[in-house]
């Protein structure tokens, strides 16, 4: 009884009000229906990546675990406090946050194709992500340089790992932007990379909440402890 | 499209995460990217000055600098990502709450269970002692 309601169109979508996976919608006259295709087909690209990038947060939630329960684990070794530059962490902190947002006026100028918006707000963005990567490669190695490696406690493990992979990430953003530079440049604003820039955009905005809760988790509450 | 096509549209319709408004709705958000980047930005102010202060009662830093973090990505979320409550967003939002969840299950579990064991645990002293 049930199934034999769903298998019409009106059944489908009072079951699915959101019709997500349903490309046709028997509701809209035929001459809308090449519109209504090509937005469907945005939202279900949008929604995709969107659960994928739940899934990522949730593989920086295990990261995030393992460093709260080894955070004290130091081996009579140094602590968060003794090692951690508040100040550095401060212009990280601005230069990622400052990137989303041109990033998303990159994705405006994306939108509405005015190259002028696209290339430099997508040029601001790859400064910003770079001098990002440079600082947190220069407190690398200087932790490294004074013996403090990933090898030398628990604590110190969790730390490189978890800091590690949310800059492994932000350097794979980059390298990203660059090939949605060049295929704009090469293949103009079509439908599919519209789409891809969509994807980009929430990629580097999801990144900046991350680093949100790491900088809050480790930087600020390493100091204050 | 009239006005009342276009409000019916977007009752029945979903937005991709990211996308501020339905496609063919003319208005280019820059100012959504505005006021999320002045909240953002004024909140890990806050977060950083509250970090170093003296002035507030010692043991409330930790948890100011928590709900300070929480609110600041709710801004990234509604703003920047354009996650929000209305019609067109519930999958979304469900997707984000699922993933809360799992996210919740595997820091506090872990901190729970371990700090159970670090509790149970015979010291080390003790165990280097009855080796003997």
């Amino acid at each position: 009884m049930s199934g034999a309601r769903a298998t019409t169109g009106r059944g489908t979508a009072t079951r699915d009000p959101y019709r997500l996976g349903h490309r046709s919608d028997d509701r809209q006259p035929l001459a809308e229906h090449a519109e209504r295709d090509a937005a469907s087909k945005r939202i279900i690209v949008g929604y995709g990546f969107w659960v994928f990038l739940l899934s990522d947060i949730i593989v920086f939630s295990a990261f995030f675990a393992t460093y709260a329960v080894l955070v004290n684990a130091t081996d009579n070794g140094p602590s968060g406090h003794d090692l951690f530059d508040v100040g550095n962490t401060a212009i990280e902190t601005a230069c990622l946050l400052a990137s989303s947002f041109t990033c998303g006026i990159a994705s405006i100028g994306a939108q509405t194709r005015r190259s002028f918006l696209f290339y430099g707000g997508m040029a601001v963005t790859f400064a910003l992500g770079a001098t990002f990567i440079g600082l947190e490669l220069h407190e690398f190695v200087g932790l490294v340089d004074q013996g403090y490696g990933p090898s030398r406690s628990a604590f110190l493990s969790g730390f490189f790992a978890l800091v590690g992979l949310h800059g492994v990430h932000v350097s794979l953003g980059l390298l990203w932007l660059l090939t949605m530079m060049a295929q704009v440049w090469a293949k103009g604003y079509r439908p599919d990379i519209l789409r891809r820039m969509l994807c980009f955009s929430l990629f580097w905005h999801a990144l900046d909440i991350v680093w949100v809760a790491l900088f809050t988790v480790v930087y600020l509450l390493g100091v204050v402890a | 499209m009239s006005d009342v096509a276009r409000r019916l549209q977007r009752h029945h319709a979903d937005t991709a995460p990211g996308d501020a408004r339905l496609e063919g709705e003319e208005s280019d958000g820059l100012g959504t990217y505005l006021i999320g980047f002045a909240l953002a930005a004024a909140l890990t102010v806050v977060s950083f000055l509250v970090a170093r202060t003296t002035l507030v009662w010692q043991p409330s830093i930790p948890v100011a600098l928590c709900v300070l973090a929480v609110a600041q990505m709710g801004v990234h979320l509604v703003f920047f990502l354009h996650i929000n409550t209305g019609p067109e967003g519930v999958n979304n939002i469900m997707a984000l709450a699922f993933g809360v969840l799992i996210v919740f299950l595997v820091v506090g579990g872990s901190l729970w269970i371990m700090d159970h064991m670090n509790n149970t645990m015979v010291p080390m002293d003790q165990i280097m002692r009855m080796q003997r």
